[in-house]
């Protein structure tokens, strides 16, 4: 597995900045990435580091550093969610917004890219908004994961986090020159598929997309990555590839995605796939557990599989960096 | 219940039973009670991302029983529209009769690459 993912690495190998810096054997360990790692893209250059060496929270705070502006991501809450692998997914949630409302640089926004919920109850919604209500970011873009869009469709959901949104639960916004969209790959799912997009998002998304201007950083966002990670998992998106030609010809394109409970990193061209960990469980890297069940570890491990991610925007460079920091060291 | 209507449904079923124990002597996924013989019953466990056995094949008038023992939501729809499973969360179980012979491919709307096969003879 590791080679075969190693030569799509290496096939697709650009210079993201056009600065003639050889950056081959740099992104040759980017191929998956581990737990406890932080991962910086500043200005196009990924950096990897042990978090346990970066000097702790001396890290986060030269992340934020020089940016125009930042928002954090979160993922896959499970709020609901009362397994051994976390007994309490609220509280862990508690330590992601303690964390981000404790950075030296209050991000402009939030998104949660989905699973927000562990069944899709309104109480469970009730809890995150709770926790959700202590955020210093007051703007909170969702979307949903099939855990939010159980046996009613999604309506509770969109009740709740769509509004404004079309679909499914789709949308895009701009902030500061940089233009986001939110895509919805849990609904619909067909039998012995992975997740979709489907034709009328997908018109959407080319329509939305139409006559912005190449330079324009574009950041998509969705549940289940839009790449394809382990398809005897289900993680992919089936027609995620129709979705990426749509961005080609821009010159910045970010990706963030959820579902899969762990980092993720690739690069492709001038788009960076990433996949954030979960707030609430850690899931078992591809292929090495009967499924892709919630993985339990030791109760003094947990808060270093579960965590956030800052991404930082910086205008001159016109690329984003994109630092995960796990929940405690 | 009233018992007029059990010995109908004993008297209707018998032949079922018969062709039933003579299709499944040796399996194990059928369970078929001598003693009452009204219901015939068969159980599909969900473990790990998968339905096992991923096709059963049962009588006409049988009862699957499927039992979700993962930490984690799934359904058991029909693809065909047969069937529908609310969410199983762990532990919760879905129950459907199938009435008519034929093939029923159906699979978990959460996580669709499980799948699975009913076969009714």
């Amino acid at each position: 597995m590791p080679d075969k993912k190693q030569d799509l690495i290496d096939q697709h190998l650009q210079d993201l900045n056009d600065d003639g810096v050889d950056r081959r054997g740099f992104l040759k360990c980017m191929a998956w990435a581990g737990t406890g790692l932080v991962w910086t893209m500043s200005g196009g250059v990924p950096v990897s580091r042990a978090f346990a060496k970066s000097g702790g929270k001396g890290s986060d705070k030269d992340a934020g550093k020089g940016a125009d502006f930042s928002f954090v991501q979160i993922s896959d809450s499970h709020i609901g969610f009362n397994k051994p692998a976390n007994p309490d997914v609220t509280a862990t949630l508690q330590t992601a917004i303690n964390k981000i409302n404790a950075m030296p640089h209050t991000p402009d926004f939030i998104i949660h890219t989905g699973d927000l919920s562990q069944l899709s109850k309104p109480s469970e919604f009730d809890t995150l908004d709770q926790v959700l209500k202590g955020a210093s970011a007051k703007d909170i873009y969702f979307v949903p994961g099939e855990h939010d869009m159980l046996s009613d469709n999604g309506e509770q959901y969109l009740q709740r986090y769509g509004k404004g949104t079309k679909g499914t639960g789709w949308s895009s916004f701009d902030h500061k020159g940089v233009h986001f969209v939110g895509l919805v790959n849990v609904a619909n799912l067909k039998a012995g598929g992975m997740g979709s997009l489907g034709h009328e998002q997908l018109e959407w998304l080319e329509d939305d997309l139409k006559g912005r201007s190449a330079s324009t950083p574009i950041v998509l966002y969705a549940h289940i990555p839009l790449w394809t990670i382990y398809p005897d998992w289900g993680w992919g998106t089936d027609d995620s590839e129709q979705a990426l030609s749509y961005v080609k010809r821009f010159g910045s394109v970010t990706v963030l995605n959820g579902h899969i409970h762990q980092i993720m990193q690739k690069v492709e061209g001038k788009v960076s796939f990433h996949t954030a960990m979960s707030t609430a469980f850690p899931q078992p890297a591809p292929g090495t557990a009967p499924s892709a069940g919630p993985m339990k570890v030791p109760a003094d491990q947990l808060q270093k599989v579960l965590g956030i991610t800052d991404v930082n925007y910086m205008v001159s460079g016109r690329s984003l960096a994109v630092v995960d920091s796990p929940l405690g060291a | 219940m009233n018992n007029t209507k059990n010995m109908w449904v004993a008297a209707l079923t018998a032949p079922v039973m018969i062709a039933l124990l003579l299709l499944c002597i040796g399996s194990q996924n059928v369970m078929a009670s001598n003693d009452k013989a009204s219901v015939a019953t068969a159980d599909v466990k969900i473990d790990n991302f998968s339905f096992g056995p991923q096709t059963i094949t049962v009588p006409v008038g049988t009862t699957v029983t499927w039992t979700n023992r993962d930490d984690i939501p799934h359904t058991s729809v029909s693809a065909d529209d047969v069937f529908k499973s609310k969410v199983m969360d762990t532990d919760e179980k879905f129950s459907y009769t199938f009435t008519k012979p034929g093939t029923y491919p159906y699979y978990c709307t959460i996580h669709p690459k499980m799948t699975g096969k009913v076969v009714v003879q």
